[in-house]
């Protein structure tokens, strides 16, 4: 009787086999979750950061490069620190920033390092290493930071940053994580990808005090960093930096193309900032200091700003009657009457002397014949007809919209057309009459610095233009794969453009005598663009320009704020950029000194605050 | 009388074998569990534990030896003394034992400590099954059911005090042994029911558990007989059950400190504990465990393993190793060898002569089998988490050593059966 409770008690034995078998069964061969569990104790993961690519100059040199910083890391766990006082005097910080940046994140291990002090100088590096030693649980990690040949071309360079977790949010590539470096302005923005490479992701097993024990799966998910390609850019260093020498202490802008190619060989806007503030451990303070300047710093006034375009604006105007066949080469035009305050005595002009004295009331005249051409008996609708051609017209010179230049920020300025006065003044409610200030660039046009450049650059080309861009091509293991851009024609013919030139080329020495380059022909327009401002009377400089007249190399414009009229500062400053690509040297011969001119701001003394 | 072949051929060699094996594998395990590829420090080495391990079952073989050259029939004569000295030896760690995780149960001669709770088992099996074989105690008979509860719960008190709650609850293996010379039942249930009232107040509300204590009570009288005496009866019951329930519910929750009280807590809440605290031991393991998957990540490719994440690795939490490395199949194959290893020693009991040898027979099944299952089941989250090693397979000296002696004791007896005559 009793002998059969053995085999009670060898059914609980197996009872309790079987359940074990079946809960490890389940543990083991059904749950997954375990297996991932697993690796996420013993996988880490081990970014190494690519070199973003370098920016050469168009003749290879160099503009930015990586400069390697340090950061210092910190494995909470092993931190032995004898006299606090001493590390932070060594590591220049103080008693609040060193209990700062001791806190751990919340459920950070605290055998994982951190870094405590990012953005370590070379030098300050050297520093610290020597004395480290003295403390547990601190070591350096190498990184690299933009540094800047040139303290120049700040704003079209940009600069690169922590990415913000808004940028993250929108960010669709998935490539970017929290504390990832990217290109925040400039070209650093627009070429982000072919700058930053391809980072390097490596799987280390590491044991439970997170010491790395050797490669996850021998290093087959691994990838090596592909470092970024190099930008070569269109930029002229040497004419870069004497443009910006040139505006040093001035607001202004200078863009200069070269008209074949729409290669950017400088575009200058002052004033500007150092790039080298905006990298290494300073970047914010730095960063909100420049932001907050009145002077608008970061503001690209060659892309940004927009200005009415003056009388620079002829030109268009006569390309546009033109090349509609409503006015001829040589046909002389005199002015009705004296439909608006004129400089230029009222005679007859043709399109080269019209250009060369810059009259208004000639190109009253000549717009007129666009806008009012007689298709309707009604001047209201005939105007309305004839604006909406007009405007169609002057876009495809650029104007209205951006270029596209390969930049982030610019702006297109803006071309009234028939909508526009129709809100202003009700339909069929105005004519010709009420625009005519159109007709010498003023009225609700606006251009940018890079249009009226581009604008040189058309005319030169006699009727076509390249996109204008900043970089012309991508350079990897050595070897450049160089861009495409777009040649756009501006009008139906181009037989007309000898006649525009031969009158820009007579307004330089007319308008702006003293702007001139030894044994070279400048075509030029000076402009005057009003600032709006009521209390402030001095106009901004203006001057748009190409050289040499046959074989253009170089078209530029000019803008000098609050410099007068555009025959003094812009055009000078035009000058002197153009003999600097020219010629790679200026000319200091003559009793006119065109750079104290400039650097004293001399063309201040005599304003004439003019028209022309 | 007479002895056929001598100690070698009458020893159980079937047992022999699965010792041999299993000792064997755990070694192999322990060295896995303390493994470092980039240490270039031998498995034999004695500054690691699979080198420490190996002068322990080296120490075991001359263990064996003595245990086979000595005289079978010294183990029940000494039984009391031996019994007396470990009660000495329990006391006495009280106040010259050093203290580890908690527990003062160690004696410490030099690098070495010795644990006299773990042989204190072997003693209280053999004044047990000597007392129980005594001419004329009966299990039937209160008193002497009384004094054989009172052997085992003399160790039990004292190992209390350590406090070291996993060596103590070894000693209820016993009840194997006192239920198969005729213990009754009920006390068996009494203790098995109360277990069970204590688990539902920890996962249930109280009034929960109430109302199913008395639903059980009402379908009892249902199925059995409606007289009045039968219904007092289970009233009297379901009360004292109640009551029970209040009680363990108002100590687990205000009196237990709460670490221990997470220990419990997480098995049935696995993650809502704290899982870098009070459930980082049984987290890893269960992790370390159920990554090996069907077959495993091979002998010394346990990452969890390895890299040190299963704390306890080579003594209580040595399945995880084997686990991991070896999978399934490597828990089935352990889980096989025990329980050819119970149903052996079993086996033996049964064939027995002798009562004192059968009882003897059934403690040492009793105790290996209540190791095994609870150290499996706290390595894969079913007991909560208390120090008690694996047979054989654990790392450590005191653990072998006494396991050994209780199990070649037992084989010694076997071999001399033939020689006894049947008592009773």
């Amino acid at each position: 009787m009793l002998e059969n409770r053995r085999y009670i008690i060898q059914g609980i034995f197996v009872l309790i086999g079987v359940v074990f078998l079946v809960k490890l069964f389940a543990l083991q061969v059904t749950d997954s979750s375990y297996k991932f569990k697993a690796e996420r104790n013993t996988r880490t993961r081990v970014v190494e950061y690519p070199f973003r690519g370098l920016i050469y100059d168009r003749n290879q040199e160099l503009l930015v490069y990586n400069e390697p910083i340090y950061d210092l890391m910190m494995v909470p766990r092993d931190v032995y620190i004898a006299d606090t006082t001493k590390f932070c005097e060594l590591l220049n910080i103080d008693l609040e920033t060193f209990t700062k940046n001791m806190k751990l994140p919340r459920g950070h291990s605290s055998a994982r390092p951190i870094s405590f002090l990012k953005k370590i100088s070379h030098d300050e590096y050297a520093h610290i290493q020597d004395e480290l030693y003295n403390y547990g649980g601190f070591y350096m990690n190498p990184r690299t930071v933009r540094k800047y040949a040139t303290t120049m071309l700040a704003n079209e360079v940009g600069y690169i940053g922590e990415i913000s977790q808004n940028q993250l949010n929108i960010d669709t590539s998935g490539y970017y994580r929290s504390g990832d470096h990217i290109g925040l302005t400039g070209l650093e923005q627009y070429y982000e990808n072919e700058l930053r490479g391809e980072r390097g992701v490596s799987y280390k097993l590491v044991n439970v005090s997170g010491i790395q024990k050797g490669s996850y799966l021998d290093g087959a998910l691994d990838t090596v960093p592909l470092p970024g390609k190099n930008l070569i850019t269109t930029i002229d260093r040497e004419v870069q930096e004497y443009a910006e020498w040139l505006l040093e202490g001035k607001r202004g802008s200078i863009v200069a193309i070269e008209p074949a190619t729409g290669e950017i060989l400088a575009m200058v806007t002052a004033p500007s900032y150092d790039p080298n503030l905006m990298s290494g451990r300073e970047f914010s303070s730095n960063y909100q200091m420049i932001a907050a300047d009145t002077n608008k710093r970061l503001f690209n006034r060659a892309i940004q700003a927009v200005y009415p375009p003056g009388s620079i604006f002829k030109t268009v105007q006569a390309l546009i009657a033109l090349d509609e066949g409503l006015i001829g080469v040589d046909e002389k035009i005199k002015p009705r009457k004296m439909h608006m305050g004129d400089h230029a005595p009222i005679q007859p002009y043709d399109v080269p002397e019209g250009i060369k004295v810059s009259s208004n009331n000639y190109f009253f005249e000549v717009m007129e014949k666009v806008v009012q051409r007689g298709d309707d008996r009604s001047i209201f609708r005939d105007s309305r007809l004839g604006l909406e051609k007009w405007a169609d017209a002057v876009e495809k010179y650029g104007f209205g919209s951006p270029l596209g230049l390969d930049m982030p920020g610019e702006e297109g300025g803006s071309v009234p057309d028939e909508i526009t006065y129709d809100k202003m003044h009700g339909k069929h409610r105005w004519a010709f009459s009420t625009i005519y200030s159109l007709s010498i660039g003023q009225g609700e046009l606006l251009v940018t610095p890079l249009q009226v450049a581009n604008l040189g650059a058309i005319i030169a080309n006699q009727g076509y233009y390249v996109t204008p861009h900043l970089v012309k091509g991508l350079e990897e293991n050595g070897e450049v794969t160089y861009l495409n851009f777009d040649k756009i024609s501006t009008g139906k013919s181009n037989e007309y453009y000898p006649a525009i030139i031969e009158g820009m080329v007579r307004a330089a020495g007319y308008t702006a005598g003293v702007a001139k380059i030894k044994g070279v022909e400048i075509a030029g327009k000076t402009g005057t663009a009003e600032n709006g401002i009521k209390d402030e009377t001095i106009d901004h400089s203006v001057f748009m320009a190409f050289a040499p007249r046959e074989n253009p190399k170089i078209a530029i414009s000019v803008y000098v704020e609050n410099a007068g009229w555009g025959g003094g500062a812009a055009a000078v400053t035009a000058a002197l950029v153009m003999e600097k690509y020219l010629k790679r040297v200026i000319d200091h011969s003559g009793w006119f000194d065109r750079e104290t001119y400039i650097k004293e701001s001399k063309y201040l003394d005599n304003l004439k605050n003019d028209n022309h | 009388m007479r002895s056929e072949g001598g100690i070698f051929g009458n020893l159980d060699w079937s047992v022999v074998l699965i010792y041999l094996i299993l000792i064997t594998l755990g070694w192999f395990n322990i060295f896995a569990s303390v493994y470092d590829a980039e240490s270039t420090t031998s498995m034999f080495d004695l500054s690691i534990n699979s080198g420490k391990q190996l002068l322990w079952i080296g120490t075991s073989l001359i263990l064996i030896s003595i245990i086979l050259i000595v005289d079978f029939r010294i183990y029940e004569s000494l039984a009391p003394l031996l019994y007396a000295l470990f009660i000495l030896l329990l006391l006495a760690v009280r106040f010259v034992g050093v203290e580890i995780n908690g527990a003062k149960a160690w004696f410490q001669f030099g690098a070495f400590r010795l644990q006299p709770a773990e042989l204190a088992k072997f003693a209280t099996a053999l004044l047990l099954a000597r007392y129980v074989s005594t001419t004329g105690v009966k299990l039937s008979n209160f008193k002497n059911q009384f004094v054989a509860i009172s052997i085992m719960f003399a160790p039990i008190a004292l190992i209390m005090l350590q406090p070291d709650l996993g060596s103590a609850l070894i000693f209820f293996s016993f009840s194997f042994a006192l239920f198969r010379e005729g213990f009754p039942p009920v006390y068996l249930l009494t203790g098995l029911s109360a277990a069970v009232i204590g688990v539902l107040t920890i996962v249930l509300p109280m009034e929960t558990v109430a109302v199913v204590v008395l639903g059980v009570g009402v379908i009892w009288v249902l199925l059995t007989s409606r007289t009045v005496k039968n219904i007092l009866l289970t009233l009297l019951i379901v009360l004292a059950s109640i009551g029970f329930g209040f009680g363990f519910d108002y100590t687990f929750d205000n009196v237990l400190p709460t670490y221990q009280k997470n220990r419990i807590l997480v098995i049935f809440y696995p993650n809502t504990i704290d899982q870098q605290g009070a459930g980082y031991n049984l987290n890893q393991s269960k992790i370390a465990i159920g990554s090996g998957g069907l077959t495993g990540k091979g002998f010394l490719e346990g990452t969890q393993t390895k890299f040190g994440f299963v704390p306890e690795q080579s003594t209580d939490f040595i399945f995880s190793t084997l686990a991991e490395e070896h999978g399934w199949v490597g828990s089935l194959v352990l889980v096989a060898l025990f329980m050819v290893l119970l149903f052996r020693i079993t086996a033996i009991a049964e064939r027995q002569k002798s009562q004192f040898a059968r009882i003897y027979g059934y403690c040492v099944a009793g105790i290996i089998f209540f190791h095994f299952t609870i150290n499996l089941a706290m390595t894969i989250g079913l007991f909560p988490v208390v120090g008690i090693p694996l047979p054989f397979f654990s790392y450590g000296g005191s653990s072998l050593w006494s396991f050994t002696i209780m199990l070649f004791v037992l084989l010694k007896i076997d071999a001399h059966r033939t020689q006894v005559l049947t008592r009773g």
